[in-house]
């Protein structure tokens, strides 16, 4: 069976400034997939990629063996539907209640009774630990609620995949926890598949099971692999390096 | 195994949804059956659900389902009173191992009983002592605003104010030079539509040549300063309002200020004084093309430029030229002003900073035209 996501040979590019390339790995179903690398390595852009914002200057992006690159973008619904993004700054409607937020994508997905709208976003709010924000607006939380109501807004479609730019960055340790524990238990209840871009150490080994880094030096995949079999036994000494936060143990092949 | 399903499967094809509540004495359970999907029939519920948390599920005959069924159960969990201090848990009994571990996820941080924002309705009193308040509080504001303009204005006579001058220059071109195509063409064609419309009726008299004072006298009296004056509410009041809007949305302005600069010298100030500076220039702008306008339509109707002009220069006095120009810059600030102040007053979302343009947009506009009645009472007093 093929793969959840595949990538092959992707160039990225912005006009002649090539990000990154000839990237290539495959996304099994039910992983917790993690982007990781240093600032500015292109983990974003490869996540904008991966959700279609951006168009790949070589390569292609395959979804359950269909080709997603190849699909003209009127036809690529049914592809949109099964993804659930988080956006790095929640990008929540700020016209909008966080129960609003919720239930507009659900209300043109399909005709709902009001009572059951708004049952299924007090669920995903309390999933996220916002039970009872339901009426706030976005600008009357904190920077961490947002960013977990960005997580409950990504969900409201039930997704097959979720895509997290950065989730826990600007989150306090134990909401970081909390949201490591959301991720794991999302993908046991409900199947999903998850792909996060993200630089906390703690969070990438509790729950990652797979990993690209993405390597600055020379603009191209750096290793790949889980995360803590890689922090010990990478043969590139940029990811072990990374991993073990600059300090460099000997390497134990 | 109960799973997610995939939105390719067709409604039809499922059992309905239900839920049944039984009781028996201490114990109620919940039968839960059928296929629980967002896209399939509404759920049926059988009996009435009881006050309390089930003891018990049962969920033999449960079929796929998507997130209305755990949303379905925490509702009714939600309705019940909030548990005082640490009660345990509700039960989950006979769940499936991945409604279980989601539902327990869901309840595991308290609903916030003292987040609800304050939805009480309002009586119609209310509602007008309200309005007057918000009304009374936005006049204040008007004043305080134009209070600190002076203020400012006397730090920077003062020498203390500080701005970038590269900014100053920015915004004087913005609302200059920039503007001018705009400035040009509705100038334009409002000494053509004056001329049309002049020429008509002064050809019942005879008169076709008066043409010339009319547009003329009418441009540089009126017509020119207060198109003007609205072209430039639209465009750079407007701007103004939504930059402003959106650097306090970002938390730009509070950055200037922890950094020592005033905001109100940094912001507000240049554009006040460059849009002062500007409405004069392009006021007598506006009226020379205005006048061009009304002159293309009297060389149409048989009047050479050369009399078209001599009778415009005639008609007009020094009194009646340098009237619109001395209106401008009270315009200018006016429009900076209205535009500054709502962005400054801006709330700190995308759809505030929206309001903001919108709010002073109709400031500006009506500020103008009310500034103009103003004038047209004090020089009819004064006799000019």
């Amino acid at each position: 069976m093929a793969a959840k996501i595949t990538v092959q040979d992707l160039t990225m590019a912005y006009g002649d400034l090539v990000v990154m390339h000839d990237l290539n790995f495959e996304i099994q179903d039910k992983d917790i997939f993690v982007i990781m690398g240093g600032s500015g390595c292109g983990k974003s852009t490869l996540l904008r990629h991966l959700i279609g914002l951006r168009e790949p200057a070589k390569g292609s992006i395959l979804y359950d063996g269909k080709d997603f690159t190849a699909t003209p973008l009127a036809e690529r619904g049914h592809f949109f539907q099964r993804f659930g993004v988080m956006y790095q700054s929640a990008a929540l409607w700020s016209s909008l209640t966080l129960a609003e937020n919720i239930s507009m994508p659900l209300e043109e997905s399909c005709k709902l009774p009001p009572k059951t709208l708004r049952d299924l976003a007090c669920y995903k709010l309390s999933l996220v630990g916002l039970s009872g924000y339901e009426d706030f607006y976005p600008s009357q939380i904190s920077g961490g609620m947002k960013k977990r109501a960005g997580i409950a807004r990504a969900m409201a479609l039930d997704p097959d995949i979720l895509f997290l730019d950065e989730p826990s960055s600007g989150l306090d340790p134990l909401s970081s926890r909390r949201l490591d524990d959301l991720i794991l238990g999302l993908r046991d209840g409900q199947g999903s598949t998850i792909v996060i871009v993200t630089h906390e150490l703690a969070s990438i080994f509790s729950i990652a099971n797979n990993s690209v880094f993405l390597d600055t030096a020379t603009h191209t995949q750096g290793a790949l692999g889980n995360p803590s079999e890689l922090r010990d036994h990478s043969d590139n000494p940029a990811v072990r390096l990374f991993l073990n936060r600059g300090d460099t143990p000997p390497s134990t092949p | 195994m109960p799973c997610l399903v995939s939105p390719s499967l067709t409604p039809s094809s499922h059992p309905p949804p239900t839920a049944a509540w039984q009781q028996d004495g201490d114990a109620v359970s919940l039968i839960i059956a059928g296929d629980w999907l967002r896209e399939g029939p509404a759920v049926s519920v059988m009996g009435t659900a009881p006050d309390r948390a089930p003891t018990r599920y049962q969920t033999d005959a449960l079929g796929t389902h998507d997130s209305t069924l755990p949303a379905f159960i925490l509702a009714h969990l939600r309705t019940l009173k909030a548990p005082k201090g640490d009660q345990p848990p509700p039960p989950l009994d006979g769940l499936p191992d991945n409604l279980r571990g989601l539902l327990q996820l869901a309840l595991a941080v308290p609903e916030d009983g003292g987040a609800h924002p304050d939805t009480r309705p309002q009586s119609r009193l209310e509602t007008i002592g309200n309005v007057t308040l918000s009304a009374w509080q936005s006049g204040l504001a008007l004043v305080d605003f134009v209070g600190q303009a002076v203020l400012s204005l006397g730090r920077l006579v003062r020498g203390r104010a500080r701005f970038r001058t590269s900014d100053f220059w920015m915004t004087l071109q913005q609302c200059g030079v920039e503007a001018l195509p705009i400035v040009s063409l509705i100038s334009f064609l409002i000494g053509l539509i004056l001329a049309f419309v002049g020429s008509v009726q002064l050809a019942h008299f005879g008169a076709d040549l008066y043409v010339a004072d009319l547009v003329g006298i009418s441009m540089v009296r009126e017509m020119g300063v207060v198109m003007t004056a609205i072209i430039m509410s639209g465009r750079t009041g407007a701007a103004f309002a939504a930059h402003i809007g959106s650097m306090k949305a970002n938390e730009e302005i509070d950055a200037l200020r922890t950094f020592g600069f005033d905001p109100f010298d940094f912001l507000v100030l240049p554009r006040i004084l460059a849009l002062v500076l500007m409405m004069p220039i392009l006021t007598v702008y506006a009226d020379i093309v205005g006048i061009l306008g009304g002159m293309l339509v009297g060389a149409a109707s048989g009047i050479p430029p050369v009399l078209y002009w001599t009778e415009t220069v005639a008609s007009l006095t020094i009194t009646t030229a340098s009237l619109g120009v001395l209106k401008s810059p009270f315009f200018g600030a006016a429009i900076a002003i209205s535009g500054c102040m709502q962005g400054m007053r801006a709330g700190n979302s995308s759809a505030a900073v929206g309001e903001a343009t919108t709010r002073a947009v109709v400031t500006a506009i009506t500020s103008v035209i009310v500034l103009d009645s103003a004038f047209a009472a004090i020089f009819t007093l004064l006799d000019i």
